[in-house]
């Protein structure tokens, strides 16, 4: 499966941002910069999940169900077994969401389209509804979590950026080399004839229901990684729906191009949303929404397409 | 005894304003086959407006008696300049996109008036009570009610009773029923569908209003106001049918008396059960209780 | 069952309440042999390749393939065991290319469980396409959008795909309809010969007298559920029943 995965161009292109970006963000660039990129990427995993599953037509809109579940999963496991670090935290957020991805979908595997979206609604929001309820474990307010630690050892917020960086890596090159793969292209297939893949002689559902959890143990790991660098969980900042509205907004926003494009789409609207709070703190929800349509109007294929286009621009610029 | 009327008023008064708001959300997702988020910003200004309305009447000392026509004025004014202004500048420029990116569009619409509230409104709480303290307060079945909670009741029943009457008995109502069933026929039946969206998006934007205008006198208004009743009228409406009727009343009781019993009983599962009862009826039965008739394509 | 029998049918019925679609079939086909399905719209043809090919259970009765019991099977195992359908509408992979199309159909014929986790572009892989694609006369598409191609392309293409796992036997629906005149008779001479060379056993329904004339060993013909006959062309097409009932004479 990872045959030659280096030589591939845009995991090539993937590794090259992030270690231009982890040495700009530690040589050159403000401190302040470095929690935009961390809150990016970490969110930009749960973004690559939900890009996963937009190429095959399916959009949730719950997603938040598993990001939130990965950083309480988080919390919990610094409350009750007092673990901190942060490889052992990414694990254990993987795992529970895609635990939770894995029994859930096999229910959302028979869903399309908009009871796809409302049915995952409808769970990420039970979630919600008992986690915002829920006095032991913070209720509204939520609980905190202490600083990541690395095998024992302390973890400066730069060096956390560097894992995190490097956690990404290791996540988008494998989820290049399952894109690359067959069943990687039955996600293509899928979306445009269900019908013939079936009669190719695969099961749709249970393509769907891989993807499905891949996505979720995406979203776990962006929820724990989120945590981390937050140092909080709370069920409004990370389970209700507009959370999970955000996170496809994200998605539109980045376009669906590249492993590349969720991780870059997510750090502009780290960026969109600290200019947004600094300029009109009152009205950064409104620059967000109008982001949003302006997105949906001007730009469908989002940053990625632009990004895209500027290159192509630039290439046949050299050609002459 | 006690607890089981308990739960039926209460039960009854949520429904009666979720009624309300999600009769709109499921007309327009009926007629137009859009999933509005931005139907919380209907609720939110119209319980600003007449929240305001309210607090300007009382301070001024004008008579009582406008309570009641400003709530209702301040509904319609919302539905119509909102809602037009979202449907001419917005929803127009969408109707053969993919359905998911429509309803993104109404969550970008939502977030901006959000934030428009504030900025118009400002951060602070209003606290309408005067038009519930006009009406004071009354027993019933041994509880101690307030009457103003009562006559939401009355008006969700009211507004049930014109829309059954409006769609059963009037030209206008079956226009829209044939609307519902196939776009396209009704359009070669020379049906103005245009004009059919423009007209159901505000009525649906004035009852989100009425809703929202009509409860502030009970609660405090303030920024953030409608986060859960969005979610919770989609409920309702997936519950019910989306596009039904009948089917947001039956929707409306069903997760009102939910409520109730759960803030009475376990208050832990106030949310949950509501949501729980949601995934169940996609999972058993995704079209909802009482799914409008689909015209078999082929 | 005789070792030459690939497919038998025995007391097939199929009602969809109380309507009955399928009546008592019974069907022999051996190896290699082309058989033509005739009858007139409702008759019960595409009830009859869709019980087979698992896309409808049989109320009752039992379908043997290669001597095992195969009644009620799913439509991806039959394509698995080696009983494979083409569409009558095209069932292809519009955003594809023809090439990127055949590739996937090979590849999931090819690899199974772990090794689907492999590259796509493989190079074993896309050499059997390319001769599957000369075999097909669609070489000359096989980087062009489906999208943008003819009816009659996109059949070969639909049909290419069925035979990717080199199935025993293939049930064609309609192959020429929606194909232009001019395309027709090109299309199946490609079609049977490209068959004929892998000894594949083919089922085709068709409304067209003319090609099931041409190329078939046997007809079948249908009526109300029922089968009305089961012989070569000649006598076929020249039966009372076939010519009142299918034929419409």
């Amino acid at each position: 499966m990872f045959k030659d995965i280096f030589k591939d161009t845009s995991v090539r292109i993937l590794i090259t941002f992030m270690v231009v970006l982890c040495v700009s963000a530690s040589l050159v660039l403000p401190e302040w910069m470095q929690n935009n990129f961390l809150y990016g990427l970490s969110r930009g995993l749960a973004v690559l999940g939900l890009m996963l599953l937009w190429r095959t037509n399916l959009i949730s809109f719950g997603h938040a169900l598993y990001y939130g579940f990965g950083a309480y999963a988080v919390a919990l496991s610094q409350k009750y077994f007092g673990i901190t670090d942060i490889l052992l935290r990414f694990a254990i957020a993987v795992i529970a969401a895609g635990v939770l991805g894995f029994m859930l979908g096999f229910i959302l595997k028979k869903y399309r389209e908009i009871f796809f979206a409302m049915l995952s609604l409808a769970f990420s929001m039970v979630l919600y509804g008992l986690l915002a309820k829920a006095e032991f474990l913070g209720s509204t307010d939520g609980m905190s979590i202490s600083p990541s630690t690395l095998l024992g050892m302390e973890l400066t917020r730069e060096y956390l950026l560097f894992l995190i960086a490097f956690f990404v890596i290791c996540t988008a090159v494998s989820i290049q080399a399952y894109l690359r793969s067959t069943l990687g292209h039955l996600t293509t297939a899928i979306s445009d004839n269900e019908i013939r893949v079936e009669y190719l002689g695969f099961s749709v559902e249970k393509a769907i229901h891989i993807k499905y959890v891949i996505s979720a143990c995406l979203a776990g790991g962006a929820g724990g990684l989120m945590a981390a660098s937050l140092g909080q969980v709370d069920p409004d900042s990370m389970v209700n729906w507009n959370v999970s509205g955000e996170l496809v907004f994200i998605t539109i926003m980045s376009g669906s191009g590249n492993i590349l494009a969720p991780f870059i789409g997510a750090i502009v609207f780290e960026f969109i949303r600290t200019y947004a709070f600094e300029w009109a703190p009152q009205a950064w929800q409104m620059i967000v929404g109008g982001t949003l349509l302006a997105i949906i109007f001007f730009f469908p294929g989002g940053i990625w397409s632009v990004l895209e286009k500027i290159f192509n621009q630039g290439k046949k610029k050299n050609v002459k | 005894m006690q607890f089981w009327a308990t739960v039926l008023l209460d039960g009854l008064t949520y429904a009666s304003y979720l009624f309300i708001v999600s009769l709109g959300l499921t007309i327009i997702f009926g007629v137009m086959k859009i999933l509005n988020v931005a139907h919380g910003n209907f609720y939110a200004w119209g319980a600003y407006t007449s929240a305001f309305a309210i607090g300007y009447i009382s301070d001024n000392d004008y008579s009582e008696a406008l309570y009641f026509p400003a709530i209702l004025l301040s509904a319609i004014i919302v539905g119509l300049v909102l809602g037009y202004i979202i449907e001419r500048f917005i929803l127009r420029k969408m109707y053969d996109q993919d359905i998911h990116l429509i309803v993104l569009a109404t969550f970008g619409v939502f977030l901006i008036f959000e934030d428009l509230i504030i900025i118009v409104f400002g951060v602070d709480p209003y606290l309408p009570y005067q038009p519930a303290m006009m009406l004071g307060w009354v027993d019933v079945a041994g509880l101690n009610r307030g009457v103003y909670q009562l006559s939401l009741i009355l008006l969700a029943s009211v507004v049930a009773f014109v829309c059954w009457f409006g769609l059963k008995k009037t030209k206008w109502g079956k226009l829209l029923q044939s609307v519902i069933y196939d776009r396209e026929i009704s359009e070669a039946m020379g049906i103005n569908v245009t004009a059919v969206y423009v007209i159901t998006f505000i009525g649906g934007a004035i009852l989100g209003a009425l809703g929202g205008a009509y409860v502030a006198p009970t609660t405090s208004v303030s920024p953030g106001f409608a986060i859960d009743l969005v979610v919770l009228s989609f409920a309702v409406v997936v519950i019910g049918g989306m596009g039904s009727i009948p089917g947001a009343l039956i929707g409306s009781l069903i997760v009102g008396i939910l409520r109730a019993f759960a803030v009475h009983q376990a208050p832990i599962l106030e949310l949950f059960v509501v949501f729980a009862v949601m995934a169940i009826v996609l999972i058993i039965r995704p079209e909802g209780l009482f799914a409008p008739p689909k015209a078999r394509k082929i | 069952m005789s070792s030459n029998i690939v497919l038998e049918v025995s007391d097939l019925n199929k009602s969809f309440s109380g309507i009955t679609a399928a009546h008592n079939l019974n069907v022999s086909i051996k190896k290699g042999e082309i058989v033509g399905i005739i009858g007139a719209n409702g008759a019960g043809k595409t009830v009859f390749v869709n019980m087979i090919t698992g896309y409808l259970k049989p109320t009752s009765g039992k379908i043997e393939f290669l001597g095992s019991d195969i009644t009620g099977i799913e439509p991806r195992d039959a394509t698995h065991i080696g009983l494979c359908r083409s569409f009558q509408i095209s069932q292809v992979f519009m955003t594809m290319t023809v090439k990127e199309n055949l590739m996937i159909a090979m590849s999931l014929a090819k690899k199974s469980g772990n090794k689907l986790l492999k590259p796509f572009q493989d190079e074993v892989i896309s050499n059997e396409c390319d001769k599957i694609l000369d075999l097909y006369k669609i070489k000359d598409q096989k980087d062009l959008t489906v999208s943008t191609l003819s009816q009659g392309i996109r059949k070969l293409l639909d049909i290419s795909m069925a035979v990717v796992g080199n199935p025993k036997v293939i049930l064609l629906d309609e192959p020429t309809s929606g194909v232009s005149v001019e395309e027709k008779f090109g299309i199946m001479d490609i079609v049977i010969s490209a068959l004929k060379q892998t000894g594949t056993s083919v089922l085709f329904v068709e409304h067209d007298m003319e090609i099931v004339e041409r190329y078939v060993d046997r007809v079948i013909a249908f009526y109300q559920g029922e089968i009305i006959c089961d012989a070569p062309p000649k006598e076929a097409l020249s039966n009372e029943k076939v010519i009142e009932y299918v034929l419409g004479h």
